[in-house]
């Protein structure tokens, strides 16, 4: 090995800790009496797209609730770009530098689309602007009048989407955004995610439709009673497709 | 002399006046009402209490501190809202995620502390505000005698009245406020402070009903007392609104003196039950109220 290699591995390594965007360490979270997650090992580096699969009630929500502090109570450890967010407060994680879209969209009724769209603040510099959110999703601007929830669904997803990349977060938490939609809105979501992946975000995606995430991830999570029991690759993909499509059921 | 359903025209426009003022109370301490029960879901018992301390800061501001009324009625709602929010922040937070009723009883128990601590040092047989110099005497319209004072009331009223739709429906605060109304915990993952927000605004309803106070102070007996008997029928104008919108509970309130104020000419005995019967239709009719939605 000459020294340039040898430098190069070096630094390769001291920027291991850097590039590391969430790590996510043995993780249980509890509803009341309930325990929900048990264990959770993952972590995702920066300016990845990682996917949560598993079944129903495998406890990829209630990770996505747990690193924004909205269950019960955690043990564990969850840190965000170096900073250990287990005590943090609610409020506090997403000035991280996080959006959240939750799975039922949160569109608020007595907000019209526009103040939807303007109500999160702002949490880092370098968010998009108004104009470029409008560009992304033209339909947004023209119905930036009504009331939020009068949208249709996929009008609706578009919007929670569109208001999480206004606050110049860099990891986006995403739990099943194409739920419920017709073809032609979740291939326009994909096309979305694909712009966000250039732009260098980091995101989670909680997926059941299998076939809208393989394309995009670079790594897939499976999770199953409250653990992650498997990741797989983007290049070990093609080889366990059966094999996966048993486990989740499909 | 020009009659109006057999009564003569003065009579009517004072009582209508008379009505409109009342209404203008009711408006503005349901208001208060409403936006408390918004985000923290507590029915604010301590309301008519806050009212009653906003009427006898400016009474005793007045006596002890030579406060004048104008500056009494800028001060006093944010001393009294200053109240409220220590309140909220040492009281009622601690049982913020217990059922909601015992909020209501908390602050019913803080109303009864707050007027008993009242009634022991000043009794209850009230005290007089004089009307500000500026307000006194009255206008004489032709058709009747406007008193001066009744109408800065209606006018002060209905001006904060807007005020706080203009904040709430208009503002990007107001907007954290519905948004929270709505859901508080995803305003939380948007990195909203919460907690903060929900003791702004519940020393802002506060406030309005301490503003309520002194604008009370000069009409009505300053005694501990003069909140709770208010807020009977404030609860019914609250009812029949519904705690769906704002100005709902502004419309509701002057709609609601207005018809006290009428059957004071028509039909006097029923004035006082006049509010709780309309109740009674409402809740039978549209049990959300006039401007609530649906559960």
């Amino acid at each position: 090995m000459n020294t340039a290699e040898a430098h190069n591995a070096n630094e390769f390594a001291d920027s291991q800790t850097t590039l590391e965007m969430l790590r996510v360490h043995d993780l249980h979270a509890f509803y009341g009496e309930s325990h929900i997650l048990h264990g959770v090992n993952f972590d995702v580096k920066r300016g990845e797209l990682v996917t949560l699969l598993g079944r129903n009630g495998a406890g990829r929500s209630t990770t996505l609730k747990s690193i924004m502090n909205m269950v019960g109570r955690r043990t564990g450890s969850i840190v965000i770009n170096g900073n250990e967010t287990l005590t943090m407060k609610a409020h506090h994680i997403p000035r991280l530098g996080i959006g959240y879209c939750p799975e039922e969209r949160g569109i608020f009724a007595s907000l019209d689309v526009h103040e939807n769209l303007l109500l999160p603040p702002t949490v880092r510099s370098g968010g998009m602007s108004l104009d470029e959110i409008y560009g992304m999703f033209p339909n947004l601007y023209e119905r930036r009048k009504s009331q939020g929830t009068r949208l249709s669904g996929g009008e609706q997803q578009m919007l929670a989407m569109a208001r999480i990349l206004r606050t110049g977060a860099r990891l986006l938490l995403l739990d099943e955004i194409t739920e419920g939609l017709a073809p032609v809105i979740v291939q326009k979501l994909g096309e979305v995610l694909m712009q966000l992946k250039e732009r260098g975000m980091t995101i989670v995606l909680v997926e059941q439709n299998f076939r809208f995430a393989a394309p995009l991830a670079d790594r897939h999570f499976v999770m199953d009673h409250g653990q992650i029991v498997e990741e797989i690759s983007a290049e070990q993909l093609p080889s366990r497709r059966d094999h996966l499509n048993t486990m989740l059921g499909v | 002399m020009m009659m109006i359903f057999g009564v003569p025209l003065a009579v009517f426009m004072g009582q209508l006046t008379l009505g409109l003022v009342n209404g203008a109370f009711y408006a503005l301490l349901s208001l208060g009402l409403a936006v408390i029960f918004g985000l923290l879901k507590i029915v604010n018992f301590a309301h008519g209490a806050q009212y009653m301390l906003g009427a006898f800061a400016a009474l005793l501001g007045f006596r002890y501190l030579g406060i004048n009324y104008w500056l009494a009625l800028f001060l006093v709602p944010l001393v009294v809202g200053g109240f409220g929010m220590l309140m909220e922040r040492f009281l009622l937070r601690r049982i913020a995620h217990l059922d909601h009723l015992y909020g209501l009883l908390l602050t019913f128990g803080l109303a009864l502390i707050f007027e008993g601590t009242l009634v022991n040092f000043f009794g209850v047989s009230g005290a007089r505000y004089s009307t500000p110099e500026a307000l006194q005497g009255g206008l004489n319209l032709g058709f009747m005698f406007l008193p001066t004072y009744r109408a800065w009331v209606l006018v002060a009223a209905l001006a904060m009245c807007l005020f706080t739709w203009f904040m709430i429906e208009r503002t990007r605060l107001g907007a954290y406020l519905r948004a929270g109304t709505e859901n508080s915990q995803l305003m939380q993952a948007f990195g909203v402070n919460v907690p903060l927000l929900i003791t702004l605004t519940y020393g802002f309803g506060v406030a309005l009903a301490a503003f309520a106070g002194v604008l009370a102070a000069p009409l009505y007996p300053v005694s501990p007392t003069m909140g709770s008997s208010l807020l009977i029928v404030v609860f019914a104008v609250v009812v029949i609104g519904g705690m769906g919108s704002i100005l709902g509970a502004i419309l509701t309130g002057l709609g609601m003196g207005i018809i006290e104020g009428l059957t004071k000419v028509y039909y006097p005995e029923a004035s006082n039950t006049v509010i709780f019967l309309v109740m009674i239709l409402v809740l039978m009719l549209r049990p959300a109220g006039l401007f609530g939605k649906e559960a």
